[in-house]
């Protein structure tokens, strides 16, 4: 996927324009300094305030999502940046038939910086192909979904302190979530990471990602029961089972209950596991352990806003005075 | 026996398996193109029992040949000047293929936005897997003989 676009500069033509479509795109030297800005942001918010001051963020969003694009947006405006776009396809010029790539182009007059969700896999790499601003793929379909990643990565960074060294649970869908398989891809650059693999055998994660691991000489387990593992993990990350991926309603039905996150569960896990899920959460994480020290999940959403200020400031290439 | 008279400039692509010679036609778009050709079938191989011809008269700098290795690495290029084979051109998977195969994912974003370009780009040199430049979707190979 492109990140740089080597001939072509940006609006103020100092530096070639990077995007981000894919959570491999930064190396693991520079997601460190994306995860350090983000730290430093989360001390010292008030540095931050006005670093984006005369700063446009443009949210296309062609596809409701509410969580996503509210956290771009106040990523930006905590930033003291402002923010324009659109929220579903209907309220856009798309709905009179007008390409991605003429909307970026137009909206490249409008913004500094763009962040796409699009129900179409790879849309966001045709607006970056032809646009003269940033261009964060904010989800294109079920294909990619980098700033959950970075997220998932930023909170686990923040709250163990390190990318290394963990037994990682993933629990649910782990056929269908693209998160999930993002995340794995993601850890797999990090040294001493395990992986257990908990779904039923219908939501078993798929044979390239357990390939992908073999070739590199990554340990995993696959498992049906979480109560069994659930005291070998530190971190468990939860999905949920989408009604959407399903052609028919009885399996859905069937595998919907499959995994309940209890505090009974919870009991038997370490002190210091941490649970996270992507959210939002439908009844695979029981509100009773919302309170446990362990639930995580709250604390990423957070962090979502600080990784995305980070990225706007290392797209925009600015840096407070 | 049926016999196709000499070329004096182009290439003669032998070695085709038995019944592959029009998907192949298609995909260098010769369709498309002037060139004179002519499509042997079922002619016979003592290596592979039958076999398909393929003899394009052409110059031999216009013909993109690129996907022949995508198609099967194991056609036999002669490329003929002055009506004698002067080389064999060796295949070799190209970096990209452009115009040529169509992403079939729908919920690629070129199912709704008819005028991209369909790309598909190396993405395994070893095994020989392609992908869709905008979805990543696998290029399926049982395809090219369809």
């Amino acid at each position: 996927m492109i990140t740089e676009r080597g001939g072509i500069l940006d609006k103020t033509r100092v530096r070639p324009i990077r995007h981000l479509m894919n959570p491999l795109d930064f190396t693991v030297d520079e997601l460190e300094k994306l995860f350090d800005l983000a730290g430093d942001i989360e001390r010292e918010p008030a540095k931050y305030a006005k670093v984006c001051e005369g700063k446009k963020l443009a949210t296309c969003f062609y596809e409701p999502s509410t969580r996503t694009r509210l956290s771009f947006e106040a990523a930006m405006l905590n930033l003291g940046g402002e923010v324009l776009g659109f929220s579903e396809a209907s309220s856009s010029s798309a709905a009179k038939g007008e390409s991605v790539s003429d909307t970026i182009r137009v909206i490249s007059c409008y913004a500094d910086i763009c962040a796409m969700r699009h129900p179409k896999e790879g849309a966001a790499y045709v607006a970056a192909s032809k646009s003269l601003i940033p261009v964060i793929n904010a989800g294109d379909g079920g294909h990619q979904h980098p700033t959950q990643t970075l997220t998932d990565l930023l909170t686990i960074r923040s709250l163990r302190g390190s990318l290394s060294g963990f037994t990682i649970g993933l629990c649910g869908d782990l056929k269908f979530g693209r998160t999930v398989h993002s995340l794995i891809n993601a850890l797999t650059r990090y040294s001493d990471v395990r992986f257990i693999f908990i779904s039923p055998e219908e939501l078993k994660v798929p044979d390239y990602i357990t390939d992908m691991l073999d070739e590199k000489g990554i340990g995993y387990e696959e498992v049906i029961s979480l109560e069994d593992v659930i005291d070998k993990l530190d971190i468990l990350y939860m999905t949920r089972v989408q009604r959407e991926r399903f052609f028919n309603e009885e399996d859905y039905v069937r595998l919907k209950d499959f995994y309940i996150l209890t505090k009974d569960k919870l009991d038997k896990a370490k002190s210091d596991m941490m649970v996270l899920h992507p959210l939002p959460r439908v009844n695979e994480i029981s509100v009773e352990i919302d309170d446990d020290p362990r639930a995580a999940y709250f604390k990423q959403a957070q962090y979502g806003v600080y990784v995305r200020m980070a990225l706007i400031l290392t797209l925009l290439g600015m840096e407070p005075v | 026996m049926l016999n196709v008279g000499k070329i004096e400039e182009g290439f003669v692509l032998d070695h085709i398996k038995a019944g592959q010679s029009l998907s192949i036609y298609h995909h260098l778009q010769l369709d498309k193109m002037d060139h004179t050709v002519a499509i042997i079938k079922n002619a016979k191989s003592e290596k592979m029992g039958k076999k398909d011809i393929l003899k394009v008269e052409c110059n031999i700098e216009e013909l993109n040949l690129d996907v022949l290795a995508v198609i099967d690495k194991n056609i036999t290029v002669n490329v003929i000047k002055d009506g004698e084979i002067v080389s064999k051109k060796e295949l070799t998977l190209p970096k990209e293929i452009k115009h040529i195969f169509k992403c079939k994912n729908p919920r690629c974003i070129t199912s709704i936005e008819q005028e991209l370009p369909h790309i598909f780009f190396l993405a395994d040199e070893k095994e020989g897997v392609y992908r869709c430049r905008y979805c990543e979707e696998k290029f399926d190979k049982r395809r090219l003989v369809q």
